[in-house]
């Protein structure tokens, strides 16, 4: 992976193989992928021991309860973004590299997103049939964290860039992140509440979508800002 | 002319402008919080609704409006600091941060007390209330990313790079906050004030905001100092202040 | 003038508590806000002495 050699590549090619390159890490440290996978299933899980099994209540407090976990899973999921390329001064040579860094910023991102986001997706039915989750909410559900869970890990970046190397830097990130995962749980739980009293989820996911742009547009230029910053 | 505003940049030469200014603005806030204090308890009359309870709002109100005010003054300075890289606007935004955050706080404590007699509840989900206690988390969050972050101008740039995402993400989330209590309809209250609010509630309100933007600048002025003389410790400038006898004394 | 005696004003109107816990925090918080600067400032200015002047100050 010498960036020089890349030189003339095209952007498309260096995206690709920073994406395929994340990939091939994570499937190498599996457990750490895990890991955050897990702490979505037994943080939901947890709720109806607490709550109780009364159907109706658990209903209701589906959408936010399988919401906030996941905002907390793909918070804890934070910490493996950026921080051992950090160590390892992967992140210095990507910084230098002749490739915009916000380009490999989003690359690193979508990558992310595909081994901590896709499987909260693909379980989050499962977990709403635990709630006794009527189909449309399960619908609502899926389709909302799939647009929802790509604006977590790139607003979430900003904050895992802040932090690189920083003193305590786990609990710092859930103070700078969360307050800025706001809208998405509201409007994440909203669609799945909305669905499952017979609305329209449009708005919703209308909304949830047009945070995914923005954030899109946004977030990689200011995680690499903030990398910029780290590694000078 | 140019030459003149950029002067005023250095440490250096603010340090002794504002060991002058603060005395002046200390003594303005005292004297506007009297005035406001006078007005707010003797000359504006009692609430027709809410009897007495609502001379609360004279302390709420301004505090509310500071702690909004000064992130944005914060995120100003964090702005210039990353575009002309001058040292002295991080320090500014610095010295802001503990300010506004206090007036956060004050304004969510006041808020909180108003509340429980005029709706019956300490706290209600409402866009303003949640957005205000967003940004005392950002707040805390700007003060501990620069606290955690052992080499300073590091500390700044993140720091600064930070306030100004707090900046695009404050209107989002009040929005967000604002559309989700009118879908819950049962949990909203209208928090707008009856529409004839008498003149002299009005000035005493003003005159208190007077005095929290005197009390902010005075305060604000004051850290600048301490946070100019921690970082520039070792300069000639400070050794040479410091070393005359007549600052020795001082110090 | 609103109030016919000192026991009225600080009764006020029955809110008492309310109001009269506004302002206290209120004043508390700015009272600590200053100490807690005065501290720092004095920290600072001590440590300034002591590296300008160690012959004065020995730590």
């Amino acid at each position: 992976m010498n960036p020089a050699h890349e030189g003339r590549a095209g952007l498309a090619a260096v995206f690709v193989s920073v994406v395929q390159r994340d990939l091939l890490l994570a499937v190498r440290r599996r457990a750490d992928v895990l890991t955050s996978f897990f702490f979505f299933i037994i943080v939901v899980s947890l709720f109806p021991l607490g709550v109780g099994p009364e159907p109706n209540t658990l209903r209701e407090i589906a959408p936010g309860v399988v919401w906030v976990a996941a905002l907390l899973a793909s918070m804890l999921a934070l910490q493996r973004l950026l921080a051992s390329d950090y160590a390892d001064g992967t992140l210095e040579q990507l910084a230098l590299s002749a490739q915009p860094l916000t380009l490999l910023v989003l690359a690193k991102i979508l990558a992310h997103w595909l081994v901590t986001g896709i499987p909260l997706v693909l379980i989050a039915p499962l977990l709403g049939l635990q709630f006794d989750l009527p189909v449309e909410g399960l619908v609502a559900m899926t389709a909302g964290l799939l647009l929802g869970t790509p604006v977590l890990s790139l607003v979430g970046a900003i904050g895992a860039a802040l932090t690189l190397g920083v003193r305590g830097a786990g609990g710092l990130v859930a103070l700078l992140v969360l307050p800025l995962y706001i809208p998405v749980l509201i409007f994440g739980a909203g669609a799945v509440s909305a669905a499952v009293s017979g609305q329209s989820v449009e708005g919703h996911m209308s909304l949830l979508a047009a945070f995914l742009l923005f954030s899109l547009a946004a977030a990689p230029w200011a995680s690499a800002a903030a990398i910029r910053i780290a590694v000078e | 002319m140019e030459l003149n505003i950029w002067r005023f940049a250095s440490p250096q030469v603010i340090y002794p402008i504002a060991g002058r200014m603060v005395p002046v603005f200390m003594a303005l806030a005292a004297l506007f919080t009297l005035a406001g204090l006078y007005i707010a308890f003797f000359v504006a009359p009692t609430d027709f609704q809410q009897g007495e309870s609502y001379r609360i709002i004279f302390i709420h109100v301004p505090a509310a409006w500071m702690s909004m005010l000064i992130y944005l003054v914060m995120a100003f300075w964090c702005a210039v600091g990353m575009i002309m890289n001058t040292r002295l606007s991080f320090m500014m935004a610095l010295a802001l941060a503990p300010t506004g955050a206090f007036m956060t706080f004050i304004a969510l404590w006041t808020g909180a007390l108003w509340g429980k007699p005029t709706w019956g509840t300490w706290w209600v989900w409402d866009a303003r209330l949640t957005s205000e206690l967003i940004l005392l988390f950002l707040y805390v969050g700007f003060m501990s990313l620069h606290a955690a972050i052992d080499d300073v101008r590091r500390a700044d740039r993140a720091a600064g790079l930070l306030a100004l995402v707090g900046v695009v993400n404050v209107p989002i989330i009040y929005f967000s906050v604002q559309w989700w209590n009118t879908l819950h309809q049962g949990a909203s209250v209208s928090l707008t004030r009856a529409p004839s609010m008498a003149s002299t509630m009005l000035a005493g309100m003003l005159v208190m905001t007077i005095a929290a933007w005197m009390y902010g600048i005075a305060m604000s002025l004051m850290r600048l100092r301490t946070i100019v003389l921690e970082r520039e410790a070792d300069s000639d400038w400070v050794q040479e202040l410091f070393a005359s006898p007549a600052c020795g004394a001082k110090a | 003038m609103n109030w016919g005696s000192a026991a009225e004003f600080f009764a006020m109107g029955g809110y008492a508590t309310y109001v009269w816990g506004s302002y206290a925090v209120s004043v508390l918080v700015i009272v600590g806000e200053l100490l807690l600067h005065g501290r720092r400032r004095r920290t600072c200015l001590r440590r300034l002495g002591r590296r300008v002047r160690p012959e004065k100050n020995p730590s």
